[in-house]
Parts: C-alpha cells; structure tokens; sequence
C-alpha cells in the first residue's frame, strides 16, 4: 500500500543509476542514518554504545570487506583477522614512533599497509582456487598471527605483547566518551559503506563479478585477470585494516596479537555468509546478528540459569550457537539480505497479491 | 657424526609424528572424496569422539564395548549430520557447506564437553611410551605404534575402497555424482556410510592423540595442522595424505630444530603453511590431486 513506485519516473540518466531508486527507500534511508547519528546516542545507555554498538559497526566493516573479497569476487579467505591485525598493529606503530600525525591520517596508512599485505598474500590467488586458496589464506593468519607475538619491534617491545592505543585527540577534542566513540566510528563506516556500495556498482565491482561467476569466461571477455584479482584483494584487505585500527584504537583500546585469531577470521566469515554473500546491507545485518547472538543467548539463559553451572551455560551456548548457524544455512542459504529482498518484494503487492 | 644421528633422530621422530597428522587428514580426505565437503568439523569429531570413548570408560565399561559403544555413537551422528544437514543442502556452493561443517563443530565441541565435562582425562591404552634406542638414534616407542595404527588403517580402508560393493559405490560417487545417481548407487546412503567411516577414522585418531595428549579440548586443533597436510596431498587422495603428513611432520619438526633458534621458536603453527602454500604454487592440486581441468 505505502510501498509503491508507482508515478515515479525516470526522467534523467542520473535517477536512473541512484542506488535508492524508489523513493520511500530514500525516505526510510534518511531516517535509519537520522536514527544512528541522532536518536541513538541521545538514547542508548553507555553499554549499549561501548559494547554492542561499536563493535556490530566495527565488524560490519570488516564484514564489507570480506564481503568484497568473497561475496563479489568469489576469493574465499579465512585470513580477514590476520589484516585486522596488520590494520591495529600499523597504525600503532606510526602513532607511537610519529606521534605528531594526527589518527585519522594513521588509520588511513593502517588500510593501505593492510593492503599492501593483502596484495602480497593474494597473488597465490592467480594460481589457485576455492579451498585450496583459503589456506593460503590460513597461511597468511597463521604467519601474521606468529610474527607481531614473537617480533618485539611490533608491540614496540611490550613484555606483555599488548599494545595500548594511544588517546585519540582531533584539532583539540578529545574522544574520550562512549557517545563520540561510536558516532566516530559511525561516520567513517558510513562513508566507507557508501564508497563500497559504489565500487560494487562500478566498472571495477562488475569485474569482480565476473571473475566470481567464472573466471576463464571472464578473461576470454577481456577482464585482466591479475588486475582484478589483486585489486578485490587490495580493498578488501585496505577496509579489513581500518576496521582492525577502529577495533584496537575505538573499541578496546588495547589489543594483543591473539585477539586476531582464526576463530575472528570465521566469525567474520559468518558475518558475511549469514548476512549474504554479494551484498552490502548483508554485511551490516550479519555482523549485527552474529554480535547480538551471543548476548541474546546469555540473557536467555541467565533466566534458567539458577539451575545449571556457568560452565554448562557456557558450553550450551556453543551448541545453541552452532546450532542456529546450521539451521539458518539450511533456511535460508542466501542471508538475511536475501530475506530483506523477499520482504521487500511481498511489501510492493501487499495487502491485494496476486 | 653426532650431527648426523641428531638430524636423523629429528627427522623420523618429525616421520613418524606426521603420520598422526595424516591420520585426521584421512578424515577430511574421506568426506571430501564422496562428497566435495571440506568438513571443518573433522577435528572436533576427534575431539568427539574420544570424550566419549574416555566418558563411556570412565563409566566402568571394558575398553572393547567402549569402542563399540562409541562407534555406534558416531554412527549415530552420520545418520544426524546427513538426514538433517547435508540433505536439505544439495547443490549449494561449496563455501555454504564449509561454514555448515563449522556450525557442527561449534555444536559438537559445546555438545561433548556438555555431556561430558571438560577436565582433561587420561587415556592409558597401555602402549609404552619409552625411548627406544635403534643403533645410535633414540625413537619414540609410542610414535612407532601409531605410525603402524595409521599404516593398518591406510591398508584396510584401501582394501574396503578396491574391493567391497560400498567401497566401490563410494569411488563410484566420488567420480560423479550424477553418473554415480543414474546408476542406482543411493547417494544418501554412500553419504552417510562414508560419514560413518570417517567417524570411525576419527575415533582411531582420537583414541591415538589422546593417549599422546589426554583427552581434552586441545585434540581438536590438531585439524589445524591437517589441513595443509591434507593440501600438500592433495584434497582427493589417501596416499596424498599420507605423503603429506610426512612431509609436514618431517618439515615442521627440522625448521623448528634448525631455523627456530633465529627467529625465536613457535614456527610449527604456521611452517605447514607457507610450505603447502608453495607446494600450492608448483602444483595447484596438490602432490596427488586430480588435475582440475576447467572449461567455460
């Protein structure tokens, strides 16, 4: 009934190619962005934003990521923690040995060095494919993992191996708060989110789409293969590496190497399958539900908890989360974008289908 | 001299440990023969599997009808894993699969140590664990029995594939899922017997590792260091993974002995790695692999 696109024309190549070309899309879009930017954090409480919030932003970066890598191009890579790492550690390092530069300008450098690494541990990519890929990429999380725990010059000879992140301070504010936190972090996901949403629609995401469905037909239709390859492997690693810098600089504020581990690099994994693979608003919906799973199971289980042990809760978690994992697979292979879709398809006829 | 019987001593102890690593890639070989699954959960299937063997034990039962008892149990779970997963997931890409196979892994790794607690148990299968001195190079007692157990399984699952009507219908559906169909051969079935056996490789793997390590949760991870054992083979073949796991026993113990003084130790995790990934470079498909021919 609302949601019809009926008597909205087309008159320009512009509206044409507008990634919201329905206007009440457009409409809800300002006002989820007027939600997160306003009501939210007049609203939520400190816990909210510290430990729920920025994280489901954080990951949902780190899930756009991947999501290019995988979801667009068809790489499978379970080394997306190893480039947070090298995200963190980077713009660490340039904090502590030039404390003059300002961190934006250091989470900046944290992407491309990121990048940098992503490209060298993406060239087995034009040799391999599918699994056999994926351990190089276990290669290179396995590599990183070890180098920045047994390398001191990384942690900047830390006895423990924990980096602490230095304040963060822009033209004399300080972000200090939970509140300019996570609206810190909501303005560069923001602007990163709508940069990959544009990639994906340009020449460059369309590439990446034919090497995902076939990549000989792809080079017989004139793709570069190597170029487009390393390319999916650079942004993908460069927004792993901001997203690893917000981690240790916004999040946490102090990270060691193992916080980087593999079980992060399936858990962003999830994130994108359980979201859709090959969508953007995937990557937010995953990250959100894998993040808020756990939280939701804990409280679920705090209500009958008197009577089992916090080890048995603990355990039980495991089984009830790798559970709803295989569930949700076989319900819906294609993600909580794809359920979007269909909701949104339903909502064009409703009340009076067909 | 001396030199000589030390790297002799490194290199078939690193022989004879990589055999136990080929023992769980055998699981991972089995699953994505006959059904193009990599099934992460391998490892925690040894992990599994042993919880129970140690529970059902632990219970006052002989260690024969716990091993029965416990094979049932993985049976059991082929039946599960096949009829309320893998079935309602034909012809999905190959990477929905693999994160179904670690859903199962979270839910068998919360499952066993559920039911089963997660103190580290003992495992005491009475094989001697002593040096043993052959000429001048001292070997591990318990690595030589393991490295027969894998020996012994290799052969018998080789006999089971050459000779039997299911190993047959196995090699049948490894080949060609749709000729192997429009044969008559049942898949759903194929699929759960070769769940079964590889629940049984992983019972073999878990009784071995956990009479090395104690049953506890770390055996699970003992898959990490199968998989580029299993790459180095080859995804396809049994000798593969074999050959791989002793080159990666062998391989990972040497630069550990020889490259870890330089770069201060803890190279065995990712070692397996970058050396299966050059192996990787040379040949695509591994040691052993099927050629991947591709056509548009």
């Amino acid at each position: 009934m609302f949601y019809r696109e009926t008597g909205q024309y087309k008159t320009t190549y512009a509206a044409d190619r507008a990634i919201f070309p329905i206007r009440q899309d457009r409409v809800a879009f300002a006002v989820l962005l007027l939600v997160a930017f306003v009501a939210i954090p007049l609203l939520a409480n400190e816990y909210w934003l510290r430990s729920v919030l920025t994280p489901v932003l954080v990951f949902s970066l780190a899930a756009i990521g991947l999501n290019i890598l995988t979801g667009y191009t068809g790489q499978l890579s379970l080394g997306t923690a190893a480039f947070m790492a090298v995200g963190a550690f980077a713009a660490y390092n340039l904090e502590v040995r030039v404390p003059e530069v300002p961190f934006l300008v250091s989470f900046v450098v944290a992407g491309l060095a990121a990048a940098g690494v992503g490209i060298l541990f993406g060239l087995p990519s034009l040799r391999i494919k599918g699994f056999y890929l994926a351990v190089a990429t276990l290669a290179a999380q396995f590599f990183i993992e070890w180098l920045f725990t047994h390398v001191g010059w990384f942690t900047n000879y830390s006895t423990s191996g924990v980096i602490t992140a230095p304040p963060m301070t822009l033209l004399g504010f300080s972000f200090e708060s939970a509140e300019s936190r996570y609206l810190l972090t909501l303005c560069i996901v923001v602007v990163m989110a709508v940069m990959a949403k544009n990639m994906v629609r340009s020449e460059l995401g369309r590439a990446w789409m034919a090497v995902r469905d076939m990549d000989i037909a792809a080079e017989a239709i004139g793709i570069n293969l190597m170029k487009t390859k390393l390319t999916a492997f650079a942004v993908s690693s460069f927004y792993c590496g901001v997203a690893g810098a917000l981690w240790a600089y916004v999040y946490l504020g102090t990270v060691e190497p193992q916080a980087f581990d593999v079980l992060r690099s399936f858990e962003i994994l999830f994130m994108v399958i359980i979201g859709g693979l090959g969508s953007i608003l995937g990557s937010f919906l995953g990250a959100a539900f894998i993040v808020l799973l756990p939280i939701f199971i804990a409280n679920a289980s705090g209500v009958f908890g008197d009577a089992l042990s916090a080890e048995t809760i603990a355990h039980l978690e495991f089984v009830i989360f790798g559970g709803l994992i295989i569930v949700f697979l076989v319900v819906e292979p294609r993600g909580l974008a794809r359920l979007w879709q269909i909701v949104k398809e339903k909502l064009r006829l409703w009340p009076f289908p067909y | 001299m001396d030199e000589l019987y030390f790297f002799l001593e490194v290199l078939i102890g690193g022989l004879l440990s990589g055999t136990m690593y080929s023992l769980v890639a055998l699981g991972f070989v089995l699953i994505y023969k006959a059904s193009g699954i990599f099934n992460f959960a391998q490892g925690t299937m040894v992990l599994f599997a042993a919880l129970t063997f140690v529970g059902v034990l632990e219970l006052g039962a002989p260690a024969l009808l716990a091993a029965v008892i416990t094979l049932a149990v993985m049976v059991v779970l082929a039946f599960a894993v096949e009829r309320l997963v893998f079935r309602h997931m034909v012809n999905q890409p190959q990477v929905i699969l693999f994160m179904a196979t670690i859903g199962l892994a979270y839910f068998l790794e919360g499952l066993g140590q559920t039911v089963w607690g997660t103190e580290v148990h003992v495992l005491d299968l009475g094989i001697p664990d002593r040096g043993l001195w052959l000429g001048p190079i001292l070997v591990s007692q318990f690595d030589l029995v393991a490295a027969a157990v894998v020996a012994g399984l290799v052969g018998a699952l080789g006999v089971f594939f050459r000779t039997t009507t299911m190993g047959r219908a196995l090699r049948g559906v490894a080949d060609d899922h749709q000729a192997a169909l429009s044969i008559g051969i049942p898949l759903h079935h194929v699929w759960v017997a070769v769940w079964s056996v590889a629940g049984f490789v992983a019972l073999v793997a878990g009784l071995v590792w956990g009479s090395k390590l104690g049953v506890q949760f770390s055996i699970s991870l003992v898959a990490l260091k199968a998989i580029p054992v299993m790459i180095i083979g080859g995804f396809t073949s049994i000798p593969g993974a074999i050959v791989g796991g002793l080159i990666v026993g062998a391989s990972e113990k040497l630069a550990e002995v020889y490259l870890g003084p330089f770069v201060g130790g803890g190279l065995e995790n990712w070692f397996p790695y970058m050396l299966a990934m050059l192996v990787l470079m040379v040949r695509p498909e591994g040691l052993f692999g099927e050629k991947i021919i591709e056509r548009v």
